[in-house]
Parts: structure tokens; sequence; C-alpha cells
């Protein structure tokens, strides 16, 4: 039998013939860990007796989770993360640079990499057709200081994606509405594999809104073969001999097999406190809606701010809500300002916040009050997750977004898409 | 590890990091200590100051869900919980407390209530809740984990071994 990306990659790593169940000891590639889980981390790497990093040119510490500071405590964590990054030598992007994941894409992953990331969304590299999972602070760095990890191989469900998009229903719909179909835990272990033709023609960018929230249906993995889309991505990167084309075999063997037919999908809107509660934009149409947040790993890309600008130019959003934009890195802010994006937004009402997290995590940049509702582009609702166990938060496309902040309830964003 | 025992604290359903150890206390996470007196707080705002050392919290499915944040399972532990049973668990907060050595063991939950007495036998795969006079088995442990768990812990594993001996 043939192997799936993720056996493929594993395979390769552990120097062994991995099949799904075995327990491999792996080469990692990229080792990465954040402002929240970086401290614990260079902790532990200090109880294991390790004084030097394995692999420091390919270990990256970033400083984006509380972005600039909000607190003395957490400056002096940033404190703790420069000095070790002096110290050993490893990269550190702070509080200027963006986020963990948007940042490794732009500038660290390659297609086969093994990638390990104190972060639960480091599954976001498979859309680069790499094996890139979250792990504890210990296990990152017991793999700083050794430059391996061990892996249960995992079994992969494919997810097999036709059709074109209806207008107005983006990649970040159809996430949503497969994981309102398995689950929060309807994939706990194991890896999705996402192919078909609809994959086949995504842009690299909506290609890793899907690999980001693979976590949220229980995945270790969310990988994407690399192809000539991947190619051109790392071309425009200015990393064009990092590409390496890689599939699954013709025969590698699936645990499941999910098709989905993207022409039939409708905007979709995950509901307080789980991202699996899911409700048709009918179903959800009207709730009033306090902030909207534009922004995160899964959806502050370029091309999410355009669609955002497309809907909200030359209008103004309502008095009632407040709208907070956070570009997901540096490299984004500045293509958003040279194209006149930033601009479009600021006009409709939107502010602008530095790269970052921002009021995705609940740390700074945007925590909601108490019974106030949040509708983002975030990839998590949980009870608490923005700050405040008594807010409530919704998630939808940028789309989405933008039109609710228009009319300060959420909205059906196809009434402001051109057919 | 082999008997012990404590009382049950019941939760319910995707329990997630976040009701465990919350964003808003993100400052708190390089002082534990600290942020253990908040351990649970979304989801039961008295349960650190109720629970006794050695106490069991009980949690149904998919519980740890969400962040790899680890500060979830080392507060639980340094709190003095004694071992987490559930109907599932998330993947990457099971592994995380494997690596501290804190028990998570996978059962039907629905026959425990909040308050009862239990006795969790590691070795036999069994936990005795005491105040109904039931024996609920427990899954066992894949031998990797068991391996880790019984070295106590992934940092004295690795020490032990000097790397990784799972195979």
């Amino acid at each position: 039998m043939g192997k799936t990306i993720a056996e493929k990659i594993l395979s390769a790593k552990s120097g062994q013939d991995a099949k799904a169940g075995d327990i491999v000891i792996v080469d990692v590639d990229v080792i990465a860990l954040q402002d929240g889980t970086g401290p614990l981390a260079i902790d532990q790497f200090a109880v294991l007796g390790a004084t030097e990093v394995a692999k420091p040119k390919q270990t990256y510490l970033f400083i984006e989770h509380a972005a600039p500071s909000p607190r003395r405590e957490l400056s002096n964590a940033h404190l703790l993360m420069r000095a070790f990054a002096r110290k050993t030598g490893v990269n550190l992007s702070d509080v200027n640079g963006g986020v963990i994941h948007q940042r490794l894409v732009e500038s660290a992953v390659k297609p086969g990499d093994v990638v390990v990331g104190a972060d639960s969304h480091t599954c976001m590299s498979g859309g680069l057709g790499a094996f890139a999972t979250g792990m504890g602070s210990t296990d990152v760095a017991i793999a700083m200081a050794a430059g391996k990890t061990w892996m249960r191989v995992p079994e992969t469900f494919k997810i097999e994606i036709t059709g074109r998009f209806p207008a107005g229903v983006y990649p970040k719909d159809l996430m949503l509405s497969i994981i309102g179909k398995i689950g929060a835990d309807g994939a706990t272990y194991k890896a999705l594999e996402f192919t078909g033709d609809t994959i086949e023609n995504m842009p690299l960018t909506d290609r890793l809104t899907l690999s980001n929230m693979a976590v949220e249906s229980g995945a270790k993995a969310g990988i994407i073969a690399a192809d000539k889309i991947t190619a051109e991505y790392l071309r425009e990167q200015g990393r064009p001999d990092d590409y390496i084309p890689l599939t699954a075999d013709n025969d590698a063997g699936y645990e499941k097999i999910i098709k989905i037919d993207v022409g039939k999908l409708e905007p979709v809107i995950a509901a307080p406190h789980t991202v699996d509660n899911t409700k048709s934009i009918a179903e959800a149409a009207g709730i009033e809606i306090n902030q909207v947040y534009i922004g995160s790993c899964t959806n502050g890309r370029l091309a999410d701010l355009k669609v955002a600008a497309g809907v909200l130019k030359g209008k103004k959003i309502a008095s009632s809500v407040r709208l907070i934009i956070t570009p997901a890195s540096r490299s984004v802010y500045l293509a958003a300002l040279n194209a006149g994006i930033i601009g479009d937004l600021v006009e409709a009402g939107a502010m602008i916040t530095g790269p970052g997290c921002g009021a995705c995590v609940g740390v700074h940049g945007g925590i909601l009050g108490d019974g106030e509702a949040c509708l983002a582009t975030t990839n998590r609702n949980f009870q608490g997750r923005m700050g405040n166990p008594k807010g409530f938060i919704y998630l939808g496309s940028p789309a989405t977004a933008a039109a609710t902040a228009l009319n300060g309830k959420i909205t059906d964003p196809r009434e402001y898409i051109d057919k | 590890m082999k008997k012990f025992k404590g009382r049950a604290w019941k939760f319910g359903d995707d329990i997630s990091t976040d009701h465990i150890a919350p964003g808003r206390l993100f400052h708190l996470r390089t002082n534990l200590p600290e942020l253990a007196k908040h351990v649970l707080e979304d989801a039961d705002p008295d349960f650190a100051k109720k629970m006794s050392v050695g106490d069991i919290v009980v949690g149904g499915r998919n519980f740890g869900l969400g962040s790899s944040r680890e500060h979830a399972p080392q507060i639980i532990k340094i709190a003095g919980v004694s071992a987490i049973l559930a109907k599932s668990f998330a993947r990457i907060f099971y592994r995380n407390s494997i690596n501290l050595g804190l028990p998570v063991l996978i059962c039907d939950t629905d026959k425990i209530d909040d308050g009862d007495e239990l006795e969790i036998d590691m070795n036999a795969g069994e936990i005795n809740d005491l105040t109904k006079e039931i024996k609920i088995t427990f899954q066992p442990l894949p031998p990797a984990m068991l391996t880790i768990l019984s070295d106590g812990g992934i940092i004295n594993h690795f020490k032990k071994n000097k790397g990784f001996k799972l195979t």
C-alpha cells in the first residue's frame, strides 16, 4: 500500500518505513515558540540540563501574543526570551513581526519539513506540504535540545473538496462547516489531508485557513500537497529553492474519506462556545454584535483584508459596533498599506492595530465587556477566549465580519458581494 | 503510582484550556503557583478554594481542547489534583499531562457523580467508586505513554535514557 503525505514525511525524517500507528523518532526541521509558551519552554530546557540549542538557525521565538506588552510581567517574559535568543543564537521575531504561524510560512517552512511549535495552530504550516503540529512547552524544549521529537504516525482522513465557491462563500465557511459536521473531537489524533480540484486551484493563503483550523476538529495535522501553487508562493517569498513537490501515493490508505461540494455551501457561523456549534447564516443573521475583529493566523492575511475592504469601501460601519483589524504580520500590514486597503478600512471606521495575535487570545487589543458579543475571523470561540468569560464569540469569514460591522448585527455577506 | 484515593469533582464536556488557564491571566504564566490559585476558574470559579490535595477531576468528552498551553495541566498538577478522568481527551492536553507525570485516564465518567469518593488502582486499570460501590475500568495507556508516565514524565524519561526509549 502507498503512503499518505504524513507517512511519507515521517518516513523520510525517521529513516524508517513509517506507517500509521508506528512510534517514530523524527528529525525536526523547524522549531517554534511564542511568548505564551516560550518562557515555560526555556525553563524546561534548563530543567533538562540543556545549554545548547541543537539547531539554532531552525529555531524561532516569536513575541506576538502580547505584542507590545500590556503588563510588566509580560515585559519581563519578553526580556527572558530576548536573553535566551542572544545566548543560544536562535531567531527572534520581536513585537513588530506578527503571528508565529504566518511568519513561519512566510520565511521558514518548506514542503516535506517536520515542524513542531508550542502553539496549537502550528498545524497551519501543513498548508505548505509540511508535517506541522502543536505541542506543549516541554516537548518543544526537548526538540530544541535534541533536534528531534517522538511521534505516533497518525491515520489520515482524506477531505476531498470539489466545486466552485459561490460568491460570498469562502474557505473559512468550508472549514467551519467541516468542523460542524465531524465535531470538535471528530478527528482527534488524525491527520487531515485536503485534496480535490477545489484545493488544486485554491490560493495558498486560503489553503492556510483550512490547515490552520485542523486542530479545531482535534486533528494533529492539516496537510495539503505541495504543488505549483506552493512553488509560486515560495517564489513570491524569495525562497524558490525551498520548493519540492510532495503528494500522497495514489494507493495511500485513508481511515476515512469525506467528500464536500463547495458549490452548495452558504456562509457559516460558529456560535458560542465551541467551534462545532455551527449555524447557517440564515439562523445567525440579526444577532447583535458589539465588536468585529478581523485578524489572526486564520484570516488576517492580505487576501482577507482585501475581501473586507471590498465590502466596506465607501461605506461606514454602524455606530454601535467597534471594528478592530489586526494584520497577521508586518509584511501583510505593509502590503495592505501599499495597496491602499488600510486607507479604505480606516475610512469605513476600522481601527487598525500593529501585527500580532491581537484580540484573539484575550490578553489585550480588544477584550470583551460583560455580556458583549464579538464576530471574529479567528479560530476559537471558547468561553473566555477573548479575555472575558462573560463574553460571546461568533466565528465567520472576513466578508461576514465586514458585512456585520456595517449593520451591527450578524449579516449575510452575499448582500454586499458582486455575483 | 499504584493506588490512590480522592474526591471527584465533576465537569462537563469540552472543558477547554481557556477554562483551565484563561488568557486573561496570561501574565501569571511565569508564576505557576499563583496561576494555580485560578485553576479551572472559568468552569467553576471556586474550584481552587474548594478542592483538596489528592482530589480527582472528572470530565466528559474532549477534555482539554484548544490551546497547547502546558500551563493548563501544570496548574492542575500544582493544585494537587492526582488524576483526570474523562470520556476522551484532546490530543495536546493528553500528551502534555503524561509529559508532566499527571495520570489522564479514559473511562465512562457518566457513572461518577460530583463528590463521589474514588480509588484509582493504576495496576489493575480500575476505578473504584467507593460512594456507589461500583468498579469502572479505564482504557490501558498506550505503551509509549505508560513508559513516560512510569518514568515520572518526559524530562525524567529523556534524562534517564539520554534520549527517547519508547519503542
